[in-house]
């Protein structure tokens, strides 16, 4: 089975560290959420993964090789982002012919499957296509080339709502034909909560959550009532996030619950996974993340 | 339709065995048919097929539903029977705990929710 490992990796800018001994591993044909703040070092990390940027310290390899001008290692990885690579003049088929060379082969069936479904003329030039019909086109490129991993970077940039929903049940549809590993970022967790089997997040370039999305959920609860009784029940938990509206107090709490009678008042909930992540990664309003 | 609730932070995979127990007791998965494959309900509710599968697998393991080879799932026969017995089991503790407590928190006494209840028999 590949796998693909991120092994000590640091990346500066100037003096600004953006990742700080960044440690992780990627196997399994899993669908990976990458999250993070603005800023968190998600970007960098994806492009030092399939050699765009190069780290100051660290290395990525898959199956024990370097991807550091390892054409060979890095046929395995596609990684589609913001950044356009593609020249304005060419011609959309141009660019997937381009793309085949690069890659050995892609479906070319599914490629003229998406673009029928996702509207998209291939006789275009890539300089006339608007910021959601580029994001859609190198989604297609992605779900179609025969790569091991599929790095997504904010996949739906710019795409409508249909599209996005079209663009979601297609990938699973490919992921369903042919397992591979997706790293997916992006900061619409709601919409691939469902879709993601494991979860990794950021913050100020460091690793701050590797999960599976199931264990995030079930280590997850808030309890709500009036203050008082809140404050006391959660006493000796692990609170990561405080709302209060009056008297009634909702706390939002990530480990274990204690093995104290739940008090009449209060009600203990499941959270969901976008409120997890806004109180482990915000250290201001009333949070104090997940560590010390 | 499924009814799924992504926001409650109810686990996914036991959401999915839910509603397609609660298909089968309302008679829309008959019993001896076939269900929708993981992957149809992967692609059409955007969720990871391993969840999917996961739920289904409660399901097997409950008796409910059965692989057969090469075809798919298919709701067992007695499957509805079992679910209703086993909603039954728990019915005190998920459903009537509760409406206890919300009856005691209006200060609605124990004889005036039996005549409540007795006039929902009714209606």
């Amino acid at each position: 089975m590949s796998v693909l490992d991120v092994s000590h990796i640091s990346k500066s800018f100037g003096n600004q560290t953006i990742l700080n001994d960044v440690n992780l591993s990627f196997s399994g044909n899993k669908i990976y959420g990458l999250l993070g703040r603005n800023g968190a070092g998600k970007s960098t990390l994806l492009n030092i993964i399939t050699n765009r940027l190069l780290p100051n310290g660290g290395k990525v390899t898959i199956n024990g090789d370097t991807v550091d001008n390892n054409d060979e290692a890095l046929s395995h990885l596609f990684l589609m982002s913001e950044v356009n690579m593609y020249s304005n003049g060419s011609k959309l088929s141009k660019i997937i012919d381009d793309t085949e060379l690069l890659y050995g082969s892609i479906d070319r069936q599914l490629v003229t499957e998406l673009a029928n479904k996702f509207e998209l003329d291939l006789n275009q030039r890539f300089g006339k296509l608007s910021t959601g019909y580029r994001s859609i086109f190198k989604l297609i490129l992605a779900l179609c080339l025969p790569v091991e991993y599929v790095l997504l970077d904010e996949p739906v940039l710019g795409l409508d709502a249909s599209h996005r929903e079209l663009f979601y049940s297609e990938m699973l549809k490919t992921y369903a034909d042919q397992p591979r590993n997706f790293i997916i970022s992006t900061h619409l967790i709601e919409e691939i909560a469902t879709i993601i089997s494991d979860v990794i997040v950021l913050d100020n370039g460091h690793v701050l959550l590797h999960d599976t999305a199931e264990n995030v959920l079930a280590q997850s609860s808030v309890v709500v009532g009036p203050k008082a009784d809140v404050e006391q029940y959660t006493q000796d938990l692990n609170v990561i996030g405080k709302e209060s509206i009056g008297q009634l107090a909702a706390f939002y709490i990530y480990g274990e619950l204690n093995d104290r009678p739940i008090p009449d008042t209060v009600k203990i909930s499941p959270v969901d996974l976008q409120k997890i992540f806004i109180f482990l990664t915000n250290y201001t309003n009333g949070g104090n993340g997940s560590e010390k | 339709m499924f009814d799924f609730d992504f926001n409650s932070g109810e686990p996914i995979y036991r959401q999915v065995a839910e509603q397609i127990e609660e298909a089968i007791i309302n008679g829309s998965f008959p019993e001896g048919t076939q269900i929708p494959s993981t992957t149809e309900i992967s692609n059409q509710f955007h969720i990871n097929p391993a969840t999917v599968l996961k739920g289904m697998n409660m399901l097997v393991a409950n008796g409910l539903i059965e692989k057969k080879r090469g075809v798919g799932m298919f709701v067992v026969q007695g499957a509805q029977e079992t679910v209703k017995g086993a909603r039954r089991a728990t019915f005190f503790e998920k459903e009537i705990q509760t409406l206890v407590k919300q009856a005691k928190s209006l200060s609605i006494s124990e004889t005036e929710l039996l005549k409540m209840i007795s006039k929902g028999y009714e209606q």
